[in-house]
């Protein structure tokens, strides 16, 4: 049996729109993406506590930063104001031995952090700010007059050497028990 | 005066636009990928502190998040100040450890993120350090925007 085939033009999906369509879904993802980077203040805690005693730290090496409950700030036991404790971490760390009540060395260095149940987040995260700031500035100095660039457009290795140089060395006292 | 004929080109003056879709595509494609949709719900408020000695978590897939601050209440209303982790809000502090610890067996580069109101007391914060102690995730990152100056 013949049948007769009837001639038809090639079926075709009207294809002139697809850019319009492409387009409304990027603008969607356009307005609803937000790169968001996470940014914060970077710390390691300590392991838990043991029963073994802490190691004996000298007294002029360490800076004992109490922050209370009304957001007020003693620097071994001398109210300061939020603005000074840059200035005031700078010397006590860059001190090399100079005074006798400031730190031997910038490796020797402690800073001690501490805070009442009721001081505010915001006053705690702008004292450790400054702690950051401090470091900052006294690693970018030492980049500077070693290596003549920032710090932050060192390479790995060399702030590594300069990270020896100004450790780190932020402790969070424990917590008083029982109130 | 006589007028010069311009002369005209015979070429067809137009701008293929066929492979338009295609670049449009791509576009679309790379914001899809790069689009992350928020995947908990927050039932507590988070408004950041500002500071400006920070520094970026290049790594992504290493963090995992910790909600502090006032419980969202229906009608606008906060309440008092709560722990989320994922998406459940933590009644008990000392379930933070057991939590926490299951994360880091999972991932054991973990860095946690604290992402505290500023409104928060320390009380609680020290608190969930403690606890974060206990369970070995040593890593934390306050989180915190830049102050703009």
């Amino acid at each position: 049996m013949l049948l007769k085939k009837k001639k038809r033009d090639p079926a075709e999906i009207p294809s002139s729109s697809l850019a319009d369509i492409a387009f409304l879904l990027l603008i969607f993802f356009l307005v609803t993406t937000t790169i968001d980077v996470d940014t914060g203040i970077g710390l390691v805690l300590p392991p838990p506590p043991d029963d073994s005693e802490p190691p004996p730290i000298k007294e002029r090496n360490m800076m004992k930063l109490l922050v209370n409950s009304a957001g007020l700030i003693l620097m071994n036991e001398k109210p300061s104001a939020l603005t000074e404790v840059k200035e005031t971490l700078k010397k006590f760390i860059d001190n090399n031995g100079a005074e006798a009540n400031l730190s031997v060395s910038p490796q020797n260095a402690i800073i001690s952090l501490k805070t009442d149940k009721q001081t505010p987040y915001r006053i705690y995260i702008d004292v450790l700010d400054e702690v950051k700031g401090a470091y900052a500035d006294l690693r970018n100095t030492l980049a500077m007059s070693r290596y003549g660039v920032p710090y932050d457009k060192l390479s790995k290795e060399s702030q590594k050497v300069v990270n020896q140089e100004y450790p780190q060395k932020i402790s969070e006292a424990e917590p008083d028990k029982g109130n | 005066m006589a007028h010069f004929k311009k002369k005209s080109a015979n070429t067809k003056q137009e701008v293929p636009t066929s492979a338009m879709p295609d670049i449009v595509f791509m576009l679309l494609i790379f914001f899809m990928v790069t689009t992350v949709l928020r995947e908990v719900t927050l039932q507590v408020r988070v408004d950041f502190t500002k500071a400006e000695n920070i520094e970026k978590i290049e790594q992504k897939r290493l963090v995992s998040y910790i909600y502090v601050g006032p419980e969202k209440k229906p009608g606008n209303m906060l309440g008092d100040t709560k722990v989320q982790i994922d998406d459940a809000i933590v009644r008990n502090v000392k379930d933070i450890r057991r939590l926490m610890y299951d994360k880091l067996v999972e991932q054991p580069k973990l860095i946690v993120s604290l992402r505290v109101d500023h409104s928060s007391e320390m009380g609680l914060v020290t608190d969930v350090k403690q606890e974060l102690r206990e369970a070995g995730t040593l890593r934390i990152n306050y989180s915190s925007k830049r102050e703009m100056k």
